[in-house]
């Protein structure tokens, strides 16, 4: 780790005026990704602001049809919360199986989100959903959010502080995990909402979590697996490692579909 | 009898240490005016080193020294060490390359030592690292071990043409051709046993500590073996004579062998110590131990069965090729030679076998013992060899194997090894008995139902343990010998301290030592203590490795304490006025036949030392043995696994259904502690073979340098397992203990992947048997499964 000065401060306000104080800081969150990163010397952001004493940034709550998980929720509040199970139980299943539970107690789904990693498993549920990002400036919607590998909309001084998703018809996720990581080798989700059935994968894309428009159109005639079964995925666009050639990836990303249809 | 004797599942004494945070690791210490070392490393595999320049370093804040391999040099302080000779087959002795502990013109894999940084506090030492500017000349790297000894591959060791260290053989070439030439069938495979990083849970550490007034050096490391560690930084590497240079290696984290073998950071911590007048402290990070730790594994190998008419085997012909690394690491040349070879013949009665081995460098992390050491691979081979034999002839495993078990003892197989006893059958039919074989057709049935492929596989190991008679290892090219030595010392009252030359790295050799003198002694193991890991207190000893701290550690042991009871029988019966000759001990009392006479050990321990009624003259005061012991043989425990699998071929996912280990490893000390070694083994066994993948690419670069690549098995890969346990007592030691330590690891690969290939429907697969590659390999399957 470089050295670097730490700030915990006690409003939203406070934040951002140290945000705006330090050009290069870094917020803290659960510290999950970025306590490694720092101990790697992979980033030296001088000072670090510590979102944990914000307080309102935890809440869950469910209003009318519109369910808010604020950004400091961490996974295990998330997979916990009976508002989470009684109106997308399949986010809870998601929030569940991330990680280990040390990184479910620490770990949140903001910093999952702004963090936005090609392998993560939130994304694809944001993107199929329909999320939208509320930040101490503005609100986006998912789709405008996620830029690519590790990339999103938020500004260097942006604090992402709330999520709200539209609560869907039917909604799960079907994890294929790196055996190694445990993060998403390929992880699809899939969503029925008001305006229509969409599928979002995390894990596979060369340029992080996508939309699979030919699943979600076969999907329209009728939710179910079955509908799926004669859509091929293409390795255009979808990345290889050691774990999982291109190849592979496609061919998960139609059966975790179709577990995920099924699951729903 | 006691309940703290040999055969009870005691508690291990040293657990509530350990979970409660107070144990005491190598890290846990520090020196006063202790500094910290950070190494700068090799980015490179393979690269001439043109200049190393430490100035804008040297001033950086908190620096205490920088150190090269030229000051290295400049001390006369001597390179690494191989300490096992192997002879080619032309007589030739192995070909190494020099292995200075800090690089002097050449890198030849990443992570090598190039530079030590030593600083006030590690950030610092790391900040300074960063400013140390190293020119290379980069080279092209030799990394597959298949072609590494091909013309024309860059070479790692000017010393080695074509990279080979050596080629070796064992058997006889021309009667084993002769068997191939009149056999009724013959098998043929072709294997990879897959590298592995050993990744023990503590991580290397070091303190090196000079001390100016009596010119002596500490050593605080992490090691299985603290005499040894101290007889090459001394005998070899020279860093001080053996009674001004004390090694201890305290609570120790794991190992699995990676922590027998002296390596270059050590070395340079206790040298530097001195050269810069303060304690030198280094502690391995995750990523170093990925880079620079012993690998394990790594064969590229060809075998064939010989098969007559009847079905027995009558000849195995084996060409191994083993990658051994950039360096030879302390006993990197025994492991894929005499550890290896001589278990070719595996629980078979193999009248012909003939085994070829070349050692080849290769631009990578140096490869040596690693939990099984050369037995894993060997019962990889003869029991992938054995299943494929059975399946092409069209016989059921087991019975094929049966009918090829050795049957009477002693044994002597061609290779070497005289096994002393063992019942082979009983193992099997209680392992497919407690594993319903007979019930698996109608599961794979059910499994085929569902869209799934099962499939079932064996694996009957043997291994060879307790390594061994000095005499034997000692004319087959080892540095050393393999006895180990104890001490018995009774205090006044009547405790005890055992110090033993085993060192204990996670074992729980507290528990199971002193189980053995609660047994013999009588008396409670609360009053027992054992002493290890300290060059000062403890004389001499060998380690702990290939599980011999049984076998032979306390063999030593229990050598002591029959000595200890020889003297005082001869003080109880001169405290009680009786003949030496009429004195029984049983449960901790002396009793004088024929007589209402006796006396408690810790009555009798008193007498001895206040040795107020005795003669002095005849009978020296004290209470306080040694022993060295010397194995006869090796000792061989074996056993049958069975694994079963259930593959989702839409997926690749393989599950592991059931495991059934049956071993039979003699004597069992402490049952539970047993059953522990064996489900650590296994669960190894199958990261090896379904999990564990090492992969460099062609650069050299390690890709799996991080657990978020390299897969570790963790609880949910693992099926609960069945344990049990059938007893041949070994014939050849005090105890009849065989040892069990590695058999889960040996034995696991061969049955997970023969399960596997069972499922698949053919052989064609490789470990580690990821969800790719089984998904891969599923979509050949001849096996009709229903569709989903
Ligand atoms: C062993 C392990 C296994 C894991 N497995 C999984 C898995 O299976 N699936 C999965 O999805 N994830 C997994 N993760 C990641 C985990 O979910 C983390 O929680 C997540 O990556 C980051 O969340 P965090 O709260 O820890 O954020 P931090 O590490 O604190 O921050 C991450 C990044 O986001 C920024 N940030 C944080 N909060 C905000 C905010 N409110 N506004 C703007 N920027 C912000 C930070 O500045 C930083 O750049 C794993 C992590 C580990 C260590």
């Amino acid at each position: 780790m470089y050295a670097f000065d730490y700030r915990r401060p006690a409003t939203l306000n406070e934040a951002d005026l140290a945000l705006k104080a330090a050009p290069g800081a870094k917020l803290l969150a659960g510290g999950q990704t970025l306590i490694p990163t720092l101990k790697q010397r992979l980033a030296n952001p001088g000072v670090v602001i510590d979102l944990s004493a914000i307080p309102d940034l935890k809440a869950i709550t469910r209003k009318g049809d519109t369910l808010h998980i604020g950004a400091m929720a961490t996974h295990a509040e998330v997979a916990g919360s009976k508002d989470v199970a009684a109106a997308i139980p399949g986010l809870a299943t998601l929030a569940s199986h991330i990680g280990d539970p040390q990184v479910r107690h620490k770990g949140t789904i903001g910093g999952s989100l702004a963090n936005n990693d090609p392998a993560a498993d939130y994304p694809a549920a944001a993107l199929a959903l329909g999320a939208t990002m509320h930040t101490n400036k503005r609100t986006l919607s998912a789709q405008d959010f996620f830029q690519g590998l590790f990339a999103t909309a938020l500004d260097d001084n942006e604090i992402l502080t709330e999520i709200s998703f539209p609560i869907p018809k039917r909604f799960a996720y079907a994890k294929f995990p790196n055996p190694a990581s445990l993060y998403a080798m390929v992880g699809v989700a899939v969503a029925e909402t008001a305006g229509g059935p969409r599928v979002a994968v995390t894990g596979a894309g060369t340029d992080g979590v996508f939309r699979v428009p030919a699943l979600e159109t076969a999907l329209t005639g009728g939710f179910k697996a079955d509908a799926l079964k004669s859509v091929t995925i293409p390795t255009t666009g979808i990345n290889g490692d050691i774990h999982g050639s291109p190849e592979y990836r496609a061919h998960l990303i139609g059966v975790m579909a179709r577990r995920a249809v099924a699951a729903a | 009898m006691s309940t703290s004797g040999i055969g009870q599942s005691v508690r291990r004494v040293e657990d509530i240490r350990f979970i409660t945070g107070n144990g005491n690791y190598t890290d846990d210490i520090s020196r006063p005016g202790q500094t910290y070392a950070f190494f700068v490393r090799s980015p490179h595999a393979h690269a001439t080193i043109k200049s190393i320049n430490t100035k804008t370093a040297a001033a950086a804040p908190g620096v205490v020294g920088i150190l090269t391999g030229k000051e290295l040099a400049a001390d006369k302080i001597g390179g690494l060490i191989c300490g096992w000779m192997i002879h080619s087959k032309d007589g030739s002795p192995m070909k190494a390359g020099a292995h200075p502990a800090l690089a002097v013109d050449k890198v030849r894999y990443v992570g090598d030592h190039v530079a030590v940084v030593i600083a006030e506090t590690l950030n610092q030492a790391r900040d300074a690292a960063e400013l140390v500017e190293v020119e290379y000349d980069v080279h092209a790297a030799t990394v597959d071990t298949a072609t590494a000894a091909k013309p024309g591959q860059p070479q790692v060791h000017a010393e080695a043409p074509n990279n080979t260290v050596y080629n070796w053989h064992i058997g006889e070439k021309d009667a084993t051709d002769a068997a191939f030439a009149k056999a009724a069938h013959v098998t043929k495979i072709d294997l990879i046993n897959n590298r592995l990083v050993p990744n023990a849970m503590e991580p290397r550490a070091a303190i090196g500590d000079y001390d100016r007034g009596t010119g002596t050096y500490t050593l605080f490391t992490t090691s299985q073996n603290p005499h040894v560690a101290r007889l090459v930084l001394s005998a070899f590497i020279g860093i001080a004579p053996e009674n001004k240079l004390r090694v201890i290696a305290p609570d120790v984290g794991g190992g699995f062998g990676s922590k027998i073998f002296i390596y270059a950071e050590e070395t340079v911590c206790i040298w530097a110590s001195k050269k810069v007048r303060r304690p030198v402290k280094w502690v391995c990070d995750r990523t170093e131990a990925f880079l620079c730790d012993a690998h394990g594994r790594d064969h590229v190998t060809h075998a064939e069965a010989a098969i007559d008419a009847s079905g027995k085997i009558t000849g195995v012909r084996v060409k191994t090729t083993a990658n051994l690394g950039a360096y030879l690491s302390t006993f990197a040349s025994s492991v894929p030679t005499y550890l290896y070879a001589p278990l070719l013949s595996g629980q078979y009665n193999i009248p012909n076998i003939y085994c070829e081995v070349d050692g080849v460098y290769t631009n990578t992390a140096p490869v040596d013992a690693y939990r099984g050491a050369g037995r894993p691979e060997a019962t990889f081979v003869i029991e992938r060899l054995v299943e494929v034999a059975a399946r092409e002839l069209g016989r059921d495993p087991a019975e094929f194997r049966m009918h090829n078990f050795i049957t009477t003892f002693p044994h002597q197989t061609p290779v070497i090894m005289a096994y002393d006893t063992g019942d082979y059958g009983a193992s099997m039919k209680m392992a497919l008995d407690m594993a319903d074989y007979k019930g698996f057709a109608a599961r794979k049935a059910a499994s085929a139902k569902a869209g799934k492929l099962r499939g079932v596989g064996f694996s009957a190991y043997i291994e060879a343990c307790g390594i061994a008679p000095s005499k034997a290892v000692g004319s087959l090219g080892a540095g050393v010998g393999l006895w180990e030595s104890a001490e018995v010392r009774v205090n006044p009252v009547g405790t005890v301290e055992v110090l033993t030359g085993s060192h204990s790295h996670g074992q729980g050799h507290e528990t199971t030592f002193a189980q053995l003198v609660s047994h013999r002694l009588g008396i409670p193991i609360e009053q027992v203590t054992i002493v290890h890991g300290d060059t000062d207190k403890v004389q001499m000893g060998m380690g702990t490795y290939g599980s011999r701290s049984g076998a032979v550690g306390m063999s030593a042991i229990q050598k002591a304490l029959e000595k200890v009871i020889k003297k005082a029988t001869t003080v109880a019966a001169a405290v009680m006025e009786v003949p030496e000759d009429t004195i029984d001990f049983n449960d901790g009392i002396f009793e004088a036949r024929g007589t209402n006479k006796k006396m408690a050990f810790g009555e009798v321990a008193l007498q001895a030392y206040v040795a107020h009624k005795f003669d002095s003259e005849k009978i020296e005061p004290g209470l306080k043995e040694g022993a060295f012991y010397d194995p006869k043989n090796f000792t061989f425990p074996s056993g049958v696994h069975i694994a079963e699998v259930e593959i989702d071929p839409e997926t690749g996912i393989t599950k592991v259904e059931k495991w059934t280990a049956v071993d039979d490893f003699g004597t069992l000390i402490n049952p539970m502690i047993v059953e522990g070694q064996v489900h650590g083994g296994i669960a190894q066994g199958i990261g090896q073979a379904m999990l564990e993948g090492t992969v460099y690419d062609k650069s050299g670069q390690l890709v799996t340098a991080s657990f978020m690549d390299y897969c570790m098995p963790r609880a949910h890969d693992l099926p609960s397992f069945n344990v049990g346990m059938t007893t041949t007592p070994c014939t050849t030691n005090p105890l009849g203990i065989k040892g069990c330590g590695e058999a889960g690891a040996i034995a696991a690969p061969a049955a997970l992947i023969n399960a596997i290939t069972n499922a698949l429907g053919h052989e064609n697969i490789a470990m580690p048997a990821t969800p790719q590659a089984v998904w891969q390999a599923a979509k050949s399957s001849p096996h009709k499964i229903a569709a989903e």
